[in-house]
């Protein structure tokens, strides 16, 4: 059974908590992911959910606490956003290397400084090497939807890794959606009991978790963690399509959008696809500019062949980025563009909305319509260029 | 049911194995076998957290382990935290009646992820109430990356970045009280104890795990390699300490102080700084000002306790 309801991203994300009914959720307040957690310390004081809640005195305590329980067995998430993630930094690398199945919202914010509460990626862009599977959602519903499949992914028996559902600050976190929910029961089947055989409270079998490995086993654990990391593009795919047959909204790891017959494609993440899919349509509509979306949802592990397919026949490919690699520029261009290297055609790369900075539907437009030139001059430079921002 | 019999105890099976990679005559693992031991009961588990130490490292090298409990290690500043999630998940679990055994949660760490950089986790979870014991055993630096100083490092000892030269003697700083900066969370209970009397240590450590609520033992660990005395001699530096009173053995139960070790005879601290290469250069007569020094903190810290004992006697 389904429900219309109307929910933030905030919201929906821990509704989405409240119906997983995790054994211990840790947590720590920052804009914009506060509202999350209200609402879950809500639910919990309510005795809605099962949860132990553990107000820790910072992030790094709140991954740490997770970590922890996870190790003990324990179904467990956190929340936070920008600064708390950097603060957990340490901490991420352990969760995803003790493989511990935790399930984080990330409600994306700008890196200070300068401080900012507002929308980028560099939060979670930095955080992109840390061995966690990150999944970027482009609205309310993909923020509640992405939430309860990442259960499934992180404790999939091949994969056992850790899961960041990203979500755009304040864009998201704070907007009103009407969005469709399934009911607990639902979700309870669909994500189903957590186990670990191998866990700290397994008295009668003492392991040693967190172990100290020199030279001649390190490698071997970052091995496997890699190795599940690849475990997981098929495991993300699956899961999207059997959530797709339970509820009718199926996901995978890209999702184009009018991409068969462009001559112009944007390929970028989060709430921006939105603005994109608009300023597509218009486009075509009103200058006959044949654009199309490719929306990236997991950017780890990185779709690369399934991101080649989709753009193959795309004479002109641009890569929107809400973040910077300084002295590289974009992160996720980088990562097209290495992932395309063998069919090379031109791409370019516009960094856009760091900060907060709206990315608005004429702003989307230029971007496409400076993709067309590029077309048909042959020419695409700058390679990197800023949009929206004063000189 | 719990005993501190050394007869009984010395035919239980070690929880912490030899074959570790500790230096000889250590006493960190002197003090975590007695630990363990007294932890672990006929219906009570132990479950324990590590921090990043020389602890850690030498009794985890993978594919190895020294531990016959369950042991996690996460950081270094974040044993306290990673125990209370275990221990939060262990509540959850028992709650939802998914578990049925008695736990026992240890968190243990060096002084440097102790005092230092793990004392806000540590300080979090003590507020918070989680039902654990949090150990430090104390070898005065940070030993592990080469004998650095600390907050528990003494004053005028020679550390590796505060080394005595020729115009530095060593720490100028005071040892900082982390005893009572954890009492002051008003926690159930809270003690000092030292490895050469492991009956005390052990009694500590069941009453510790015996109640409800965050407990803390702080544990004087001498450390032959950054002290520089020969390592047969670990638990003469124990007694050394109690005997000149530079470390106290005292207890907080319920709010209330006694101090389990009162020497007949106390002895000068200058005994204490003799018998250790980390305090040589105070003998050079540039520093000998700061043997008198040291006397008065030790002194003063000890007079301290002894009228907070009274006042709690409400003598
Ligand atoms: C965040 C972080 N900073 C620094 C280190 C390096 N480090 C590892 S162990 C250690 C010293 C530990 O000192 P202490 O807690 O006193 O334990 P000991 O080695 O003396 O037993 C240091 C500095 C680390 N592992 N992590
Ligand atoms: S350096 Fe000191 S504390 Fe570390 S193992 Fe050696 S003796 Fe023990
Ligand atoms: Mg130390």
């Amino acid at each position: 059974m389904s429900e219309r309801m109307a929910l933030t991203g905030n919201d929906s994300a821990a509704y989405a908590l409240k119906q997983i009914n995790p054994d211990v959720v840790a947590a720590y307040p920052i804009t914009p992911q506060t509202e999350l957690m209200h609402k879950f310390a809500a639910y919990v004081a309510d005795g809605d959910v099962k949860t132990e809640f553990v107000t820790v005195e910072s992030e790094h305590s709140a991954m740490s606490a997770v970590v922890g329980a996870s190790l003990a067995g324990a179904r467990t998430c956190t929340a936070t956003s920008a600064n708390g993630l950097a603060l957990m930094w340490e901490i991420l690398y352990i969760a995803a290397s003790c493989r511990c199945p935790i399930v984080m919202p990330v409600i994306n914010r700008a890196l200070s400084g300068p401080i900012n509460i507002h929308c980028d990626h560099s939060d979670t862009m930095g955080a992109r090497d840390a061995g966690w599977i990150q999944l970027y959602s482009e609205n309310c519903q993909e923020a509640y939807d992405n939430t309860i499949q990442a259960v499934r992914i992180a404790e999939h028996p091949d994969v056992r890794l850790p899961v960041m559902v990203c979500l755009d600050g304040f864009i998201l976190s704070h907007t009103l959606e009407s969005l469709e929910t399934s009911d607990d029961q639902t979700v309870q089947n669909f994500i189903g009991e957590f186990e670990r055989p191998d866990n700290l409270l397994n008295v009668d079998h003492a392991e040693t978790f967190g172990a100290f490995a020199l030279q001649n086993y390190y490698f071997e654990f970052k091995k496997q963690q890699a190795d599940a990391m690849v475990n997981a593009v098929a495991v993300v795919q699956g899961i999207g399509s059997e959530y797709g047959t339970l509820t009718g909204r199926p996901y995978d790891l890209l999702e184009p959008y009018r991409c068969d017959d462009a001559d112009v494609v944007l390929v970028g993440l989060g709430s921006t696809m939105g603005t994109a899919k608009q300023a597509a349509d218009d486009l075509r509509e009103e200058e006959g500019l044949k654009c199309g979306v490719l929306k990236v949802r997991c950017f780890r592990p990185f779709p690369g062949e399934q991101l080649c397919q989709a753009l193959k026949d795309v004479p002109m490919v641009g890569v929107m980025d809400r973040a910077i690699s300084f002295g590289l520029g974009g992160p996720l261009f980088h990562e097209v563009r290495s992932a395309r290297y063998d069919a090379a055609g031109p791409m370019m790369n516009f960094i856009y909305g760091l900060g907060g900075r709206d990315l608005s539907l004429d702003d989307a437009g230029e971007v496409f319509r400076t993709l067309a030139r590029a077309g048909e001059s042959g020419r695409a430079e700058p390679t990197v260029s800023y949009v929206g921002v004063r000189e | 049911m719990a005993t501190t019999n050394l007869k009984k105890l010395s035919d239980m099976p070690e929880l912490l194995s030899g074959g570790h990679a500790a230096c000889p005559g250590c006493a960190g693992p002197v003090a975590i076998r007695q630990i363990l031991l007294a932890a672990q009961q006929d219906d009570v588990y132990v479950v324990a957290g590590i921090a990043t130490g020389c602890m850690e490292v030498s009794t985890t090298v993978y594919p190895n382990s020294a531990w016959r409990v369950p042991l996690v290690h996460n950081a270094f500043e974040n044993v306290a935290a990673t125990i209370s999630g275990a221990e939060a998940a262990y509540r959850s679990l028992k709650k939802q009646g998914k578990y049925d055994k008695k736990v026992a949660f240890l968190a243990i760490g060096g002084d440097g992820g102790t005092y230092d950089i793990g004392l806000q986790s540590l300080s979090g979870a003590l507020e918070r109430g989680h039902d654990f014991t949090y150990i430090c055993y104390d070898n005065e630096a940070y030993m592990n990356t080469g004998i650095q100083r600390s907050g528990a490092t003494p004053k005028g000892a020679f550390t590796t970045t505060a080394p005595a030269g020729k115009v530095e003697p060593g720490k100028r700083q005071v040892k900082k009280d982390l005893t009572a900066i954890v009492a002051a969370h008003e926690v159930p209970y809270a003690a000092q104890a030292s490895p050469h009397r492991p009956r005390d240590l052990m009694k500590k450590v069941q009453k510790a795990v015996g109640i409800q609520g965050p407990c803390f033992l702080n544990v004087l660990s001498p450390c032959p390699r950054g002290w520089r005395y020969p390592p047969d001699q670990s638990m003469q530096m124990c007694k050394l300490a109690t005997d000149t009173c530079v470390w106290a053995l005292y207890e907080i139960e319920d709010g209330k102080l006694t101090v389990n070790y009162k020497p007949k005879q106390k002895q000068p601290v200058r005994d204490w700084l003799k018998s250790q290469g980390r305090f040589r250069h105070l003998f050079a007569p540039q520093n000998e000002y700061l043997i008198e020094e040291i006397q008065q903190d030790v002194d003063r810290r000890w007079q301290r306790l002894l009228a907070l004992e009274a006042m709690d006697k409400g003598q």
